[in-house]
């Protein structure tokens, strides 16, 4: 074929630009869904509670990602600042992922109990506070602004529409005790979300408040579980290394 | 084939058919908008590179952090700026280069304000706090569906004046910007599928999770590289640069193989930005081969740009537009060739996350994006007002300005990002880190206020092009109000 007749036919342009164009995706996105080792088998990662995931609508409303990365690097450096290097199986429940692409600050991906929750709403509020050098935006707003949870629910529905494991009824909730023990899933049962997110924020009382429900609750709530989930004393070294 | 090389190979003359004949309202109105959001756009950059090196200027104020103002800028200068100037040009060379009438004046009009819309829209979400969390994709998902209706229509336009061509070839500006309407389509609507919190909420989650969204984004963010700021600017450049040579192209055959090349390869390589991170290693293997293979379609595209000015070099002592059109295709084959190398594994595993990336990115973006689009908006501003343009001196002045901006900007950047790589990875003589990160952050500071210093250069020249280009227009209304009004009447009236 003359390339002539390309030039000379729009809709034959149009068409075997879309076949041009359509390849690469289709080579390189859609077995990620059907290659089993993509996701390894780990124990321990679980949804985010209602009270983690309305932390995690935070810290993609203020943007944390645009100088956050949550993607440790089989590095040894990385290693040892941040720990065990990031599994894909850390993020399976996060959506949408949130690895980044500029660390401007440290990597959070394992910053979960690494410091403490008065630590980090000080640091929240006022990063030069605790680290004199750091340009770091002070994020005051947190500590005053009630969390808003009133689509806590509408939230977990969504949530569990795209594939993450919330449960509705009877039944579901009993293959979440099968799959996450009982404790973790009632934190998952959506008929309970407000209760449940309450409770999280009376009980590990995050910002020194028991009696005030804020922003800075839910998102140290989430910065603290990131990274924490698998526990990887249990695995042996290279355990995970067939997985790259 | 000679024939074809003729036909296609060459701008079709201007001069035959009367100006009337178009629908130059329509690029008038993109060409304005193009430069004001450049104007803001460039502004909201300078103003976050300010941050980072002087960060009291969050000012503990949630609307205007860095975190939530980085998309702003992104946005308008990816979407405001470029896009805005891509439709004014694709406007203009489809009815220049078919010598056809653009389709559908209300649909064209449609696309202006639906576009322009989802921007001012974007803006005030973002800053307000509603986002995606998707790099170059934050607009929120009422947003995304203005965007794709405005898309559609966009493509039937530019499809419907293709087809009432009087030309029998479709020129070769018109296959990039074709490629680009349909890829943009394409990654638009794959990388913003979303399931809303309600109908009523500008809340969404991602469809996909964890590792496949990953590869979805990259897939989308890299070829938003490719397509909007590559493809679409390249169709750009092979209509202005022959005009503004008065050359034809230098190879046909060049063009075709680049074009069918840069568009299969293109796609391919998003996966590098996702280098040693829990992506399966085969796939970002794969997206690194492929990048090293984009060099070649990347080069010819430049290759075919600046040999077009071959036997007439001597213009650029004496044309600045022709100055910015050529330091465009400079600062392409630059970010093209580094950019494959920073896909290099070993390379990325230092280059990645350090601002050597933005340097990277604003190479392309403000060397080859911008300057193309300053060339090629200083040529079309003066046809579409039938004028003059107001000074020649000042584009002089905007030019060095320019290129003064680019090379603060890319070299501080350098310093930085390398800088940066090399602190984090260094041991001490017990094998313990030699720095902490923030050891790092203090190191950054200098190279972050050139950086803010090359961006204010960029700016105060986009600043001096608004005013250029205010100055010739209002000239050329206060000369022939009476042309100007019956050139309106002829347009709205057929």
């Amino acid at each position: 074929m003359k390339h002539e007749s390309v030039e000379t036919n729009a809709g034959l342009l149009v068409i075997l630009t879309l076949a041009v164009i359509s390849i690469g995706g289709l080579v390189e996105i859609v077995p990620l869904f059907y290659i089993d080792d993509t996701i390894e088998e780990v124990e321990g990662v679980r949804p985010y509670t209602p009270l983690e995931q309305r932390g995690r609508d935070i810290y993609l409303r203020e943007g944390c990602y645009t100088c956050h990365s949550q993607m440790v690097r089989p590095f040894r450096d990385e290693m040892l600042r941040y720990g065990h290097y990031s599994l894909a199986a850390e993020s399976q429940f996060d959506h949408p992922f949130q690895w980044g692409s500029k660390r401007t600050g440290p990597d959070l991906a394992r910053v979960g109990g690494k410091y403490s929750n008065e630590w980090q709403v000080q640091h929240l509020i006022k990063p030069t506070s605790l680290v004199p050098e750091s340009i770091m935006p002070g994020y005051p707003w947190l500590a005053s602004t009630p969390l808003d949870f009133s689509d806590v629910e509408d939230r977990m529905i969504a949530l569990k529409r795209v594939g993450v494991p919330y449960s509705i009824n009877q039944q579901e909730l009993e293959a979440n005790v099968e799959r996450f023990g009982e404790e973790t899933a009632a934190m998952l049962d959506i008929n309970q979300a407000e209760d449940n997110l309450i409770a999280q924020a009376q009980q590990e009382n995050f910002d020194g408040d028991p009696s005030f429900i804020s922003e800075m609750d839910a998102i140290v709530a989430y910065l603290q579980v990131l990274g924490t989930m698998v526990d990887f004393n249990e695995y042996s070294e290279g355990e995970f290394a067939d997985f790259r | 084939m000679s024939e074809t090389a003729a036909t296609a190979g060459s701008v079709p003359a201007s001069t035959a058919v009367p100006a009337e004949q178009y629908n130059y309202d329509i690029v008038r109105k993109f060409s304005i908008a193009a430069v004001i959001w450049g104007v803001l756009g460039m502004a909201a950059g300078v103003w976050i590179a300010s941050q980072l090196a002087w960060p009291f200027l969050n000012f503990d104020i949630a609307q205007i952090t860095f975190g939530r103002f980085r998309p702003v800028h992104t946005t308008l200068v990816i979407f405001g700026f470029g896009g805005n100037a891509l439709f004014a040009t694709s406007y203009y060379i489809v009815q220049r280069t078919c010598q056809a009438r653009l389709y559908g004046d209300r649909l064209a009009l449609f696309t202006f304000y639906g576009w322009n819309l989802a921007l001012v829209l974007g803006v005030i979400s973002y800053t307000s706090g509603i986002t995606q969390g998707r790099e170059y994709a934050e607009f929120a998902w009422p947003l995304d569906i203005l965007i794709a209706v405005t898309w559609v229509v966009y493509f039937w336009v530019f499809l419907m004046t293709l087809m009432r061509r009087s030309q029998p070839h479709i020129y070769v500006a018109n296959w990039f910007f074709m490629a680009f309407i349909l890829a943009t389509a394409l990654l638009h609507i794959f990388n913003n599928l979303q399931v809303p919190v309600s109908l009523t909420s500008a809340s969404s989650y991602s469809l996909f999770s964890g590792v496949q969204d990953a590869m979805t984004q990259w897939w989308y963010g890299h070829n938003a590289v490719g397509f909007f700021l590559t493809a679409a600017f390249l169709g750009m450049m092979y209509y202005f640069v022959p005009k503004q040579a008065g050359r034809p192209i230098y190879s046909y055959k060049l063009s075709i193989i680049h074009f069918w090349a840069l568009v299969f390869l293109y796609m391919w390589v998003g996966a590098h930005h996702l280098h040693w991170t829990a992506l399966p290693d085969w796939v970002s293997t794969l997206a690194a081969t492929f990048s090293i293979l984009l060099l070649l379609p990347s080069w010819g595209g430049m290759i075919n740009g600046i040999m077009t000015l071959s036997g007439a070099w001597h213009k650029l002592r004496t044309d600045p537009i022709m100055l910015f059109l050529i330091t465009a295709l400079s600062f392409y084959g630059m970010s093209t060739f580094e950019g494959p190398m920073m896909s290099l594994k070993s390379v990325n595993a230092l280059s990645h996350y350090t601002d050597w990336t933005v340097g990277h990115v604003h190479s392309g973006a403000l060397g080859w994006v911008a300057m193309i689009t300053f060339g090629s908006l200083y040529h079309l501003i003066p046809r579409l007002w039938n004028t003059k343009i107001f000074s020649l001196r000042l584009i002089y002045i905007h030019f060095f300005l320019a290129t003064i901006g680019i090379v603060l900007y890319i070299v501080s950047m350098w310093v930085a990002g390398i800088g940066q790589g090399l602190m984090l990875r260094a041991f001490d003589q017990y094998g313990n880190l030699a720095y902490t990160f923030t050891e790092s952050v203090v190191f950054l500071h200098k190279p972050y206020v050139v950086r803010a210093i090359g961006g204010g250069f960029f700016l105060l020249g986009m600043l001096l092009m608004a005013f250029n280009i205010a100055m010739t227009i209002l000239t050329a209304r206060r000369a022939a109000p009476v042309a100007d009004e019956s050139r309106a009447t002829a347009a709205s009236a057929s």
